[in-house]
């Protein structure tokens, strides 16, 4: 029997593996009828996950966990049992404000802290407060972008101006000159950069390595309700996800993502993503990032509890929720390791024998415990160097310095 | 009650517009969702905004309604969150509103409503109107094709097309498939 199944995206590179699911058939051996419904506004996607006109969404971490502790409009508990990919984005800035960086934009995503402390200085140049764009307020994008401002003594609230707009209209806003950089996930930044207007300043995996991005959301309650759809929808995904990981699948996969229904971009500027190959300045040669996007290795879905927690961390940093140990529960209750396991159980991936790790602790690929298979992590620092203990989170907070 | 339409759409705002002052709300603007549209819509303290649900500038709205000093109050969207029923429709039909909290929903409702009608009634309008494109469309196709028969089988206007349409049928094509086959073969023959 097929199980018909809606599942709300924006156009962005990583709905890759919701696509390839759908497109290579990985769905349908499960059983799975997929109907991937585009969406142009993460306000709207939360909308349709939220009052049940689909049953999932690629979403945002940080507003999954947001719309659980009631912080966005509609709160509803959400639970994410999977995580469509890791890393994935890049900071630009039009080229007047780029000039105050380092000349060899290879050099600036080199150099993460040096970048922010040359933004920081230059932010006393202009006459005005600098205008970033970043897609949301709860996004992986505006949390790492202030992490790196504050990193060099900016107060994000204060010394500049973040503002929340949609990744299809960035490139024209910097063309406007209604902002002069924004976040966002590829290709938008690539997009900029090929118009001539921009330069790439920070990309996502130089933040943080093995940042945590979007994720596959349900409502709690179906999720609970429907536990064998879930487990045939989550193989399927896994199987697709290796598919997207596969290099000799990138041409196939661009090609996918280039079509009108999906990203609606052409499939070479999607291309660099997917192949870790960014060209930082129109013209110039590209810079190679390995891993720029990951999308299945080194279990890059399993959805770490202290990932979730990292999330609650920073929205306490920020005074955007109250910290309590009933906000943090419910903050890590939203990913969903156990969903994962079962579903998983009988594939061969590999599968951690742990929900939480230290964040940002692993320099060099590590082997790790698994219940099954070799599981290898990659490096996962923080630029500042900086470890997460989700045992002791508001000694993590309290260890940021006030810029207010 | 003051109502602002965020859209860029001319035809769909009008449409709403429209409906809303039949209704007896006079204090209506619209503002396309486009450069510092939320410097202007924060300048007109609007107590209901109605928005496209399918507008990629939501977020960009919905942001101001967090942060805004001008409109320093609570926002709920749609008018009770409790009545499902009512957000489905409205969701279906693209719809998505703001209140300003402090708005007594009995006030609301009957503008969401409206909106939800006049939604619909618009996109029906969409429709039927790309539907009469595509009818335009195809006709064109089979009169070049029929003239093409008309040509090189020295066939009468009635015969040709008579010919097009048991093709069609034989085949278990669509007519316009047939015609734009004919066009096509005949393009890269060197025909007409």
């Amino acid at each position: 029997m097929t199980t018909s199944l809606r599942i709300a995206f924006l156009p962005l590179n990583d709905v890759a593996v919701l696509a390839v699911a759908r497109e290579r058939g990985f769905a349908e051996e499960e059983g799975i009828a997929l109907d991937l419904v585009r969406t142009t506004s993460w306000a709207t996607l939360r909308d349709r996950l939220v009052y049940g006109q689909v049953q999932a969404a690629h979403m945002l971490a940080p507003l999954a966990v947001a719309v659980t502790l009631g912080l966005s409009q509609q709160p509803a508990a959400l639970a994410a049992p999977f995580k469509l990919g890791v890393n994935g984005n890049m900071l630009v800035m039009a080229k007047d404000f780029a000039a105050a960086l380092a000349p060899d934009p290879a050099a600036r995503l080199a150099d993460p802290l040096g970048t922010a402390h040359d933004f920081a200085a230059a932010i006393g140049l202009w006459r005005r407060k600098p205008v970033i764009g970043v897609v949301h307020r709860f996004s992986s994008h505006a949390l790492m972008l202030r992490y790196w401002l504050a990193s060099a003594g900016v107060d994000p609230d204060r010394d500049v101006v973040l503002r929340v707009l949609p990744p299809s209209l960035t490139v024209e806003a910097i063309h406007g000159g209604e902002i002069d950089g924004f976040i966002a996930g590829e290709p938008w930044g690539s997009a900029a950069i090929d118009s001539g207007r921009a330069e790439a300043v920070a990309i996502g995996e130089r933040i943080w390595q093995r940042g945590v991005e979007k994720v596959l959301a349900f409502r709690e309650n179906w999720l609970d309700e429907n536990p064998d759809t879930v487990d045939r929808l989550l193989r399927a995904l896994a199987r697709a996800a290796v598919w997207c990981d596969e290099p000799g699948n990138r041409e196939a996969l661009a090609d996918i993502l280039a079509d009108p229904r999906y990203v609606g971009q052409p499939s070479d500027l999607i291309l660099r993503a997917l192949t870790g190959t960014i060209v930082p300045r129109a013209g110039d040669a590209a810079v190679s990032s390995p891993d720029f996007v990951l999308f299945s290795r080194e279990a890059t879905s399993f959805p770490w509890r202290s990932q979730a927690l990292w999330i609650y961390s920073q929205l306490v940093r920020w005074k955007m929720a109250e910290p309590s140990d009933e906000t943090e529960a419910k903050a890590a209750a939203v990913f969903r390791p156990d969903v994962y396991r079962r579903a998983l159980a009988g594939s061969d991936l590999p599968m951690p024998g742990a929900s939480m790790k230290l964040e940002g602790a692993v320099g060099a690929p590590l082997g790790v415990g698994s219940r099954k298979g070799d599981l290898t992590l990659g490096p996962d620092r923080f630029f500042d160097g900086r470890v997460f203990d989700p045992e002791r989170i508001a000694d993590y907070v309290s260890g940021f310095s006030q810029t207010r | 009650m003051r109502i602002v339409i965020i859209d860029d759409s001319g035809l769909r705002a009008t449409v709403l517009e429209e409906g809303l002052r039949d209704a007896g709300y006079d204090d209506i603007h619209i503002v396309p969702p486009r450069g510092a549209f939320v410097a202007r819509l924060e300048r007109m303290a609007p107590d209901v905004v109605l928005m496209d649900l399918g507008s990629p500038s939501r977020d960009t709205l919905e942001e101001m309604l967090t942060v805004s000093r001008a409109l320093a109050r609570p926002i709920a969207m749609f008018v009770d969150q409790s009545d499902e029923a009512m957000i489905g429709a409205a969701i279906d039909a693209g719809v998505s509103a703001y209140v300003v909290d402090g708005l007594r929903k009995e006030r609301v409702k009957p503008v969401l409503e409206l909106a939800v009608r006049r939604f619909n009634a618009f996109s029906r309008m969409q429709t039927e109107l790309e539907e009469a494109r595509t009818a335009l469309a195809d006709r064109k196709v089979i009169d070049r094709a029929k003239s093409i028969l008309m040509n090189q089988r020295a066939l009468s206007e009635q015969d040709a097309y008579a010919l097009l349409r048991s093709t069609a049928m034989n085949q278990g094509k669509k007519l316009v498939d047939v015609a734009q086959a004919l066009i096509t073969a005949s393009d890269l023959l060197g025909g007409i």
